[in-house]
């Protein structure tokens, strides 16, 4: 496989799932918004800029904070990188560049929704926008479907190991955010707002019901980071991300024979986290945790780019 | 209605009431099928080919920057004899254009000969002496021809133009085609087509057998095209995709030492044949445009020194050149030492002062084109122009009359298309591919119709608003039995009935 090919099937899958991921993002905050006594609302579109990393650039446009104005950045606001629009954009020039590495199932897929949000109108309500992220999570559930169905070689493990980096990444500052910047003055832990926060941390990642199957007791935020942290059943859990990496590495590993660097940081971090306790973690600094794991995510990104010899 | 003596490919000169013997049951289905079913056809045709990415961008119109060819559902049909005689000629005048190409960078015998002006090569800007003495694998310089082809009656076929470089369309042929399974299931019960989707296996079969000898078993080949931004990118990534061979940018080839290798995530692989989607101008560097940030630095070097094939050959626009297409029946006859095929149409070289004077006194009449344009860009077409846009020709002419030609304005043939208003007669061209291998010359049976979608234009450039049409080729002539015509209509309505199954 050519080593252009190979970096733009990785970034296809990143740039995929960052759509996907700014789709739930979106939802579960106009959720946050719909149960917060004013004005917490505010803070809850703060806290979803801040998670996706881009609150300087929405500071930038010099606009209020207000649902609407977040919901248009980040969804089909064509000027600014990291909206929804522009990772579909994206990830279609990627999946152009390499169309002949793709089945016509899963270039279809990125080209469909390509074509569906480009003359799309900006959301004009939260029944509006709700609309237009179910549709995002249709098409990237589509695209998903597509890739698995193609053949199991390592263009669609590239596409996969993307995706797996980009989740990996999106679950950690989800859980970094929300943690430690959203709770209001004078709110109280474990109280009505705080556990709002919490159901839709696990909303983002859909993941509710998953609470409920494995934690008989009601909402506790230790549970929902235990959840998001170890649970290897979950598949947006930093275990579940990290797991899949090393897989998907040593799949390619096996035939393409590229094996290094990046397959020893993947182990490496596999057998750190199958050893962490979440109740740890949160004796010894939630925000350390997650920022160390999001540094070392961006060196194994760098690892894989230099063991595929990415052009 | 065919319209002032007009040949219909279907409908012949007496009208959808008295069509062509052989396409009386064609006529019927067209006559059948109500307007509304074929627009609703070619509507979900449209949506596949959009969906699909089946696209090309139009340079200079930001508003639009990917667009689809539109797409006709009524086929162009050929007869399997009308067939036959097509192809004899085409293969005689591509083995003519490779002879003639062999010829100019090697002894140039038809200059000696005083058969051509020596100053229309030598001055001529697709004239490449980077290439002169070079002897391509097999000596096969014009892999694959897009020969460009009028009809202005039941048995006059013109060529228009020989594309010799990077001709481009058969992607089209082969998405229609398969549109035109899907949507129009009847027709091929009704009649014996050709099938073109052997193609891809053909120019796979093609590229390998000039890959130069190097003694490996299984020539590494390759499609280059110069990135996704370019306007047939997805013909390029189609042709890769359905050889199933890497479609490879400038920057993933790199030269070491004359040979070309292209750079994988295990590392370099060597590269025996390129089919390149890239003119010569941007091939390389070091032996062209050296201010060009594409290309392959090295890769005529290694070229020259025999390691790489590259279809089509570099400095083939001397081939297909305006000012070089004259003189093709007396290159035809050079080289074959028999009269051509298929002829010219008539052209007048305005470089040449008594032509030039017959053009000037002409100019309403005639079609004037740019010796070096194309895509239908640069042209008058004297009969729909008006007195201004023809009083700026004549300047143009009078000042550089050697960038011209010009041709009469021929009543090129129609074939019934679907428009706002019914079915009606539109004028077409055709584009058949021809490939050259070391084993032979092959022409596949089919190719690209182009149609003009406004009422009387002649003009079928995509990038002018063209569309195309499915061509079919008849595997035998006989006129449909009168039972299996009665057979084909129940199929038809029965077929017309699942196809909307398919829709609803």
């Amino acid at each position: 496989m050519l080593s252009r090919t190979a970096a733009a099937l990785y970034w296809l899958g990143r740039y995929v799932e960052r759509a996907d991921f700014t789709a739930r993002l979106v939802e579960a905050t106009v959720r946050l918004d719909a149960l917060s006594a004013q004005p917490a609302g505010e803070a809850a579109w703060r806290s979803a800029l801040t998670v996706s990393y881009t609150d300087d650039a929405f500071e930038e446009t010099g606009q209020e904070p207000t649902q609407a104005n977040v919901v248009r950045f980040l969804t089909l606001e064509t000027d600014h990188p990291g909206s929804i629009i522009r990772s579909l954009d994206a990830a279609r020039n990627n999946a152009r560049a390499v169309r002949t590495a793709l089945t016509r199932e899963a270039w279809t897929a990125i080209n469909r929704a390509w074509w569906l949000f480009q003359n799309r109108a900006m959301p004009s309500d939260a029944t509006a926008a709700l609309q237009l992220v179910e549709a995002v999570k249709a098409e990237t559930r589509g695209f998903e479907g597509a890739v698995q169905r193609m053949m199991r070689n390592e263009a669609t493990w590239l596409i996969q190991l993307g995706a797996a980096i980009e989740r990996a990444d999106n679950t950690a500052r989800l859980l970094d955010v929300k943690y430690h910047i959203l709770l209001p003055e004078g709110e109280r832990l474990g109280g009505a707002v705080d556990r709002d926060q919490w159901t839709t941390i696990l909303q983002t990642v859909s993941a509710v019901t998953a609470y409920r199957w494995i934690y008989s007791e009601g909402l506790t935020s230790g549970n929902v980071i235990d959840l998001l942290i170890s649970r290897f059943e979950l598949p947006r859990s930093l275990a579940a991300c990290v797991d899949e990496t090393v897989t998907l590495l040593s799949n390619l590993a096996k035939r393409t024979g590229l094996q290094g660097e990046a397959d020893r940081m993947a182990r490496a971090r596999m057998a750190r986290i199958q050893k962490t306790a979440s109740s740890d973690v949160i004796v010894s600094g939630l925000h350390e945790y997650l920022e160390a794991f999001i540094r070392e995510n961006a060196m194994l990104d760098s690892a894989i780019a230099r063991q595929f010899r990415f052009i | 209605m065919a319209a002032g003596g007009t040949f219909d490919e279907i409908w012949g000169h007496g009208g959808p009431e008295a069509p062509r013997g052989e396409f009386a049951a064609l006529s019927q289905w067209i006559a059948d099928t109500s307007a509304s079913e074929l627009q609703r056809r070619q509507q979900s045709a449209e949506a596949t080919f959009r969906q699909l990415g089946i696209t090309f961008a139009v340079y200079g119109d930001s508003e639009a920057a990917e667009r689809i060819i539109p797409f006709d559902v009524v086929p162009r049909v050929f007869l399997a004899s009308e067939w036959d005689r097509l192809s004899a000629g085409l293969v005689q005048r591509v083995e003519a254009i490779n002879a003639f190409l062999e010829d100019i960078y090697g002894e140039r015998r038809i200059l000696k000969e005083g058969i051509i002006p020596p100053e229309l090569i030598y001055l001529n800007d697709q004239f490449r002496p980077e290439v002169n003495g070079i002897r391509p694998p097999h000596g096969i310089w014009a892999h694959i021809c897009g020969i460009d082809l009028v009809r202005v009656g039941p048995d006059e076929f013109y060529v228009l133009e020989d594309n010799a470089r990077t001709p481009s369309g058969v992607s089209y042929m082969l998405e229609n085609r398969e549109a035109m399974i899907r949507l129009c299931p009847e027709l091929f019960r009704a009649f014996r087509v050709a099938a073109v989707d052997s193609y891809p296996d053909m120019l796979l079969e093609t590229m390998r057998s000039v890959a130069p000898g190097s003694g490996r078993s299984t020539p590494v080949c390759v499609v280059l095209t110069p990135g996704h931004f370019n306007s047939a990118y997805y013909e390029h990534s189609f042709l890769a995709d359905s050889m199933g061979i890497e479609l490879v940018e400038p920057a993933d080839l790199v030269v070491d030492d004359d040979v070309v290798w292209m750079q994988t995530i295990a590392g370099r692989v060597q590269v025996d044949v390129i089919y390149r989607r890239i003119d010569d101008d941007f091939l390389d560097p070091l032996a062209f445009k050296p201010d060009s940030l594409l290309g392959v630095p090295g890769l005529i070097s290694a070229y020259r020194a025999g390691n790489v094939a590259l279809i089509n050959a570099p400095g083939n626009g001397i081939a297909d050149d305006k000012a070089i297409y004259s003189y093709m029946p007396e290159i035809v006859r050079f080289y074959s030492g028999g009269e051509a095929k298929l002829p010219n149409v008539d052209t007048w070289r305005c470089r040449e002062p008594e032509a030039l004077k017959y053009v000037l006194d002409h100019l309403p009449e005639l079609v004037v084109k740019l010796v070096d344009g194309s895509g239908g860009y640069g042209m008058l077409v004297g009969p729909s122009s008006t007195k201004q846009q023809i009083e700026e020709f004549r300047a143009a002419l009078i000042a550089e009359p050697h960038r011209y030609i010009a041709q009469p304005t021929l009543a090129l043939s129609t074939v019934p298309t679907v428009t706002e208003a019914g079915v009606a007669p539109r004028h077409v061209d055709f584009r058949p591919f021809v490939l050259t291998g070391s084993s032979g010359v092959q022409v596949v049976p089919g190719g690209l119709t182009r149609v003009a979608l406004r009422e009387g234009s002649l003009v079928v450039n995509s990038s002018q608003g063209g569309g195309t049409k499915d061509s079919f080729v008849l595997m035998n002539d006989g006129p449909t039995q009168s039972q299996s015509q009665s057979q084909s209509q129940s199929q038809s309505e029965a077929g017309m009935r699942q196809s909307q199954g398919n829709h609803a």
